[in-house]
């Protein structure tokens, strides 16, 4: 049982590594999209905060996989139309852009629930002591809102982590493609899954520790 | 640029498969509920084993991909051939049960998680006073805790009950053609990519807003009058 994991340790720990990376592209696209998306909700037009709310309440209501589906045949048959050629869009290119949308519009009411939470004093202080608009939002609202928003941010890392393993689907070789391929040649199933849900695990418990210690780190100075 | 007829001509196919991704989330959703009820007692008992052994099972769940946990019920149980041949088989063999055991376990989790938390939150001046009622165990339960904590908890399950739908579409990975699986294999024959999931992720919305709509509607009868836990504070945190 062991023997056959140590084998094939090279494949499910390689898995593992594009597993983090898909991951932690996805969040940075996610977290480009929130703050985005939440400067837009509070401060942008009318129509703005229109589409994005339809944005935000289509992409939470619909499947990941369907999204990642969606991108990756659509993109590739878009593609294909305009350069006259087939071409196949990357499942990695196309997996961080489905979770990047979706976890972007959860992200986009994290932050715009956090930038509310700051109390209006501290914006009012700010524009008193003659503060721009971007140094008022930067310097003030973000180291303020940053507290608030990292738990609901921490969460959807967690959730990113996880949902890494659908882009397996269109063939990107991160760690559930490549327990899937291992299975398949070893037949061992359930040897293979485990040890790749015992992968998984692990990433969420240290990713959940450090996000406690950062989230203890953040409450300095706020008496807790 | 997008070819509507194609999606139109798509939909009654689909509808085929909404109406399994339906069943499956009902499946789904009531062995979740079901389970959730000792996992959430087993999260909040006194006794340090107990609720470490649900923790535990809480944490297998949540830390780990759906995904796994379906391929690890439907193919990881046919390695040993004397699961093959016990009673079970017969049920682990289909994947449509296989779908249902391991989103019902992964819902259990979070919906146990959820209860457990909603538990907790009811004010225990309540429970003292049902005590000195001379209520037993079962009888404080019944009246008195579980129905201010399904009130607490009530906001955080729509939460998860929308989740759990769109999780079974993760049934199309073993091979079950419900509301995904149906529109991948639209895609293969029409090769129209946009004009199909598009199709299909309108009828995820559809269900998704028509439970949210209903759920709604049951979160208000359960707040009548002097039943909001919003007005005395009482929340549980959504979490993943």
């Amino acid at each position: 049982m062991f023997d056959t994991l140590i084998t094939y340790r090279v494949q499910l720990l390689t898995g593992a590594g594009l597993t983090i990376l898909v991951a932690v592209a996805s969040l940075a696209l996610a977290t480009a999209i929130g703050m985005i998306g939440a400067i837009g909700k509070l401060h942008g037009p009318r129509s703005a905060r229109g589409l994005l709310g339809i944005y935000t309440t289509v992409m939470r209501g619909i499947p990941d996989l369907v999204v990642i589906l969606l991108i990756y045949f659509g993109g590739t048959v878009t593609l294909s139309k305009l350069r006259g050629s087939y071409f196949e869009v990357e499942p990695f290119t196309a997996g961080v852009f489905a979770l990047g949308m979706i976890s972007g519009a959860y992200m986009t009411e994290v932050f715009r629930g956090a930038i509310q939470a700051v109390p209006k004093g501290q914006i009012e202080a700010a524009k008193a002591l003659g503060l721009r608009p971007l140094a008022l939002f930067f310097l003030v609202v973000v180291p303020q809102a940053w507290r608030i928003a990292l738990p609901g941010f921490g969460n959807q890392w967690l959730i990113l982590l996880k949902h890494t393993s659908l882009i397996s689907v269109v063939g990107l070789e991160e760690l559930m493609r490549k327990s899937v391929i291992v299975a398949g040649a070893t037949q061992q199933p359930f040897t293979i899954y485990s040890a790749t849900a015992v992968s998984y695990l692990v990433m969420t418990i240290l990713s959940m520790r450090a996000l406690k210690r950062f989230e203890r780190r953040l409450e300095r100075g706020y008496g807790r | 640029m997008l070819d509507l007829r194609i999606s139109l001509e798509s939909l009654p196919k689909l509808a085929k498969g909404a109406t399994l991704t339906v069943e499956l989330s009902a499946l789904v959703l009531v062995t979740a509920a079901i389970l959730s009820i000792p996992v959430a007692f087993a999260l909040n008992a006194r006794r340090g084993w107990i609720s470490r052994a649900a923790e535990a099972y809480v944490m297998l769940f949540r830390g780990t991909p759906a995904m796994i946990q379906i391929f690890l019920v439907y193919y990881g149980t046919s390695q040993f051939a004397w699961f093959r041949e016990s009673v079970f088989w017969p049920v682990f063999r289909e994947p449509y049960w296989c779908a249902v055991v391991a989103l019902g376990l992964n819902g259990a989790a979070y919906t146990g998680n959820i209860l457990a938390g909603a538990i907790r939150a009811v004010p225990s001046g309540t429970i003292e006073a049902g005590r000195a009622l001379g209520l037993d165990w079962f009888k404080l339960q019944r009246f008195i805790v579980i129905p201010q904590a399904v009130r607490i908890g009530f906001p955080a399950y729509t939460n998860e009950v929308i989740q759990t739908v769109k999780a079974t579409s993760l049934a199309s990975t073993i091979t079950l053609i419900e509301l995904t699986g149906s529109a991948q294999m639209l895609v293969n024959d029409t090769y129209a990519p946009y004009e199909v999931f598009l199709a299909a992720a309108g009828m995820y919305l559809a269900i998704t807003f028509c439970l949210a709509a209903i759920f709604h509607r049951i979160e208000q009868r359960l707040y009548r009058a002097g039943c909001d836990p919003a007005a005395q504070n009482l929340k549980v945190a959504v979490e993943a």
